[in-house]
């Protein structure tokens, strides 16, 4: 019976591709489009102020209360963040995507992949925790600045406006700090695979031709590293953009987008407006594709 | 190969990686520390005492149970959907080809919150009730890319005269799949299960919105984060999960090595 199935599908490949394409197609249809559709209905209904219910009717009424002055800043705050954070991982990731196309030998190379692996991999959320351990006030980052006589430095940058705050672990530079230290293997990897294509005989030519290394850098190495990092990009962008970890671990009480979602659509019950915040990141993360694709970052995935 | 790094670019590889991983080093000595209300360094003492008690937190258990099961879930869904696709966009050239990466991909591309509010919402329209389902089929949705990939890049490097030849010789469709296809697909499968169970074991950002009042592991974590309560049993729980993913992490790696060299 088994067999006879079987063959008589081999003979029928279309049969065949729709029995195996059917079951995942609807799991993401129905579930994860059919998700993405609520959700944009649900930011255009509104939250009754008087009773706290949600009205299911069309209205724009979510989308004004947007664009108030107290929400904007949340949006700001969180895309300078992501800005912010993926200029620094793409400084962190150069040097090390450089080493591995550039100079690692094959056995270094495997062990320095499994290094920016493991921590991609492993609990994201033990290692935000990492931090609100380190920067604590009595942690070993205040500790180790004490030892060397560095402390009114960091009391210094405490007392900025808007990065500061009572202690590294609640502030804008902790959670920034928190930020570029779990995405930055996203970062490392697509500019290793970018830097890894330029032939190595390329960067010899830049030499042999009198460039000093820092021309070779700044004229070879970094344009073909360009579609690596707009890649790497996609993801320290879009990540930061939506997490609500990292801020509720270790920023203030200035909120994130995440955040924001999380508070509306929780004890708030407004779940258009946590919809209609979901929508920013989404609007802004279409509009940086188009631009990465641009940049050639899909090659580099 | 032949020439050496300048050493200001060692310098700055060493820093990155130590920065990388240094972290893990310092919780790791705060699992010893005496002092349950701080985080003060240097630690004033050592004792062992927060084994056993992290060891008797029923709290503990219930959330590892539930995380336990809830990734054992996920990854059967996502390894059943994740190779038939992998299969379906393998074998033929279809409309929409294209499409389907992108789809199984889109969880993962776009802000997780993204994914965590539209489940949340479509759950609210149609009144469905929190459970253990609602909280598996988020984490297969986001997980299925893993294996799809996996076994994608399995296939690919599988040759396709193999099966014509098992055809040949007179097997059956199935049986050429239950001696030839499986087979060949065995590690890739099973990498692509432990990634997936690693990833769906780990997260929390989807999970906040599909779990309601359930705890699993991360969401414990995260609210010991905020309100913490005996902090070294969280450096303990935080040291556990962090060598428990590391093992099927590792094996993965070794699995597929020359899936991706290829």
């Amino acid at each position: 019976m088994l067999s006879r199935l079987s063959t008589w599908l081999h003979v029928r490949p279309r049969i065949a591709l729709a029995l195996l394409l059917a079951p995942p197609l609807a799991w993401m249809g129905v579930v994860y489009l059919g998700s993405l559709v609520s959700l944009v209905v649900q930011s255009f209904f509104h939250l009754d102020d008087f009773s706290g219910l949600v009205v299911r009717r069309f209205t724009l009424a979510t989308y004004r209360d947007l664009f108030t002055r107290a929400h904007t800043d949340i949006v700001l705050r969180t895309v300078s963040m992501a800005a912010a954070v993926t200029v620094a991982d793409a400084v962190l990731a150069l040097p090390l995507g450089y080493y591995l196309a550039r100079y690692a030998g094959p056995r270094m190379r495997a062990a320095l992949t499994l290094a920016v692996l493991m921590p991609l991999w492993s609990s994201y959320l033990v290692r935000v925790y990492f931090w609100k351990l380190i920067l604590a006030r009595e942690g070993v980052v205040s500790w180790a600045l004490a030892r060397a006589g560095l402390t009114p430095l960091l009391d210094g940058l405490l007392s900025l406006p808007v990065v500061g705050g009572p202690s590294l672990s609640v502030s804008a530079l902790g959670t920034f700090v928190a930020f570029v230290y779990v995405w930055l293997p996203y970062m490392v990897l697509p500019v290793a695979a970018a830097l890894e294509r330029v032939p190595r005989s390329c960067l010899q030519a830049s030499a042999d031709l009198g460039a000093r290394p820092s021309q070779t850098f700044r004229y070879v190495t970094l344009p073909l590293a360009l579609p690596g990092l707009a890649a790497g990009a996609i993801f320290t962008f879009s990540l930061t953009l939506g997490d609500f970890v990292v801020p509720g671990a270790l920023g203030n009480s200035s909120l994130f987008i995440g955040q924001a979602v999380l508070a509306y659509q929780g004890t708030a019950g407004n779940v258009p407006l946590a919809a209609a915040f979901t929508v920013v990141p989404m609007a802004l993360m279409a509009a940086y594709l188009l631009v990465a694709r641009r940049l050639g970052a899909f090659e580099a995935l | 190969m032949t020439d050496r790094a300048p050493l200001a670019l060692r310098m700055a590889v060493a820093g990155v990686v130590a920065f990388l991983h240094a972290p893990f080093l310092i919780i790791l000595l705060y699992c010893f520390t005496t002092e349950d209300a701080s985080f003060s360094f240097p630690p004033p003492g050592l004792t062992l005492d927060w084994f056993p008690v992290a060891w008797a937190r029923d709290d503990v258990w219930r959330a590892l149970g539930l995380s336990l099961r809830v990734a054992a879930a996920a990854t059967g869904v996502a390894v059943v959907l994740g190779t038939l696709a992998a299969a379906a966009v393998h074998r033929s050239r279809f409309f929409g080809r294209e499409g389907v990466s992108l789809l199984l991909i889109l969880p993962i591309a776009l802000p997780g919150i993204v994914t965590g509010i539209a489940l949340r919402s479509a759950l609210s329209l149609m009144e469905i009730p929190f459970s253990f389902w609602t909280i598996v089929v988020g984490h297969a949705t986001f997980c299925m890319v893993v294996v799809y990939n996996n076994v994608l890049a399995r296939y690919r490097r599988t040759s396709r005269s193999l099966v014509e030849a098992s055809m040949d010789l007179g097997a059956t469709g199935a049986q050429t799949f239950r001696y030839v296809v499986l087979p060949s697909l065995a590690s890739a499968l099973l990498a692509g299960g432990m990634l997936a169970f690693a990833l769906s074991f780990d997260e929390i950002i989807v999970t906040t919105f599909t779990a309601g009042q359930q705890q699993t592991l991360p969401i414990w974590i995260f609210s010991q984060l905020t309100r913490p309560r005996q902090r070294p049993v969280t450096n303990v729980v935080a040291v556990f999960v962090v060598l428990a993913t590391a093992l099927p992490i590792l094996l993965a790696h070794r699995l597929t090595r020359d899936d991706s060299a290829s």
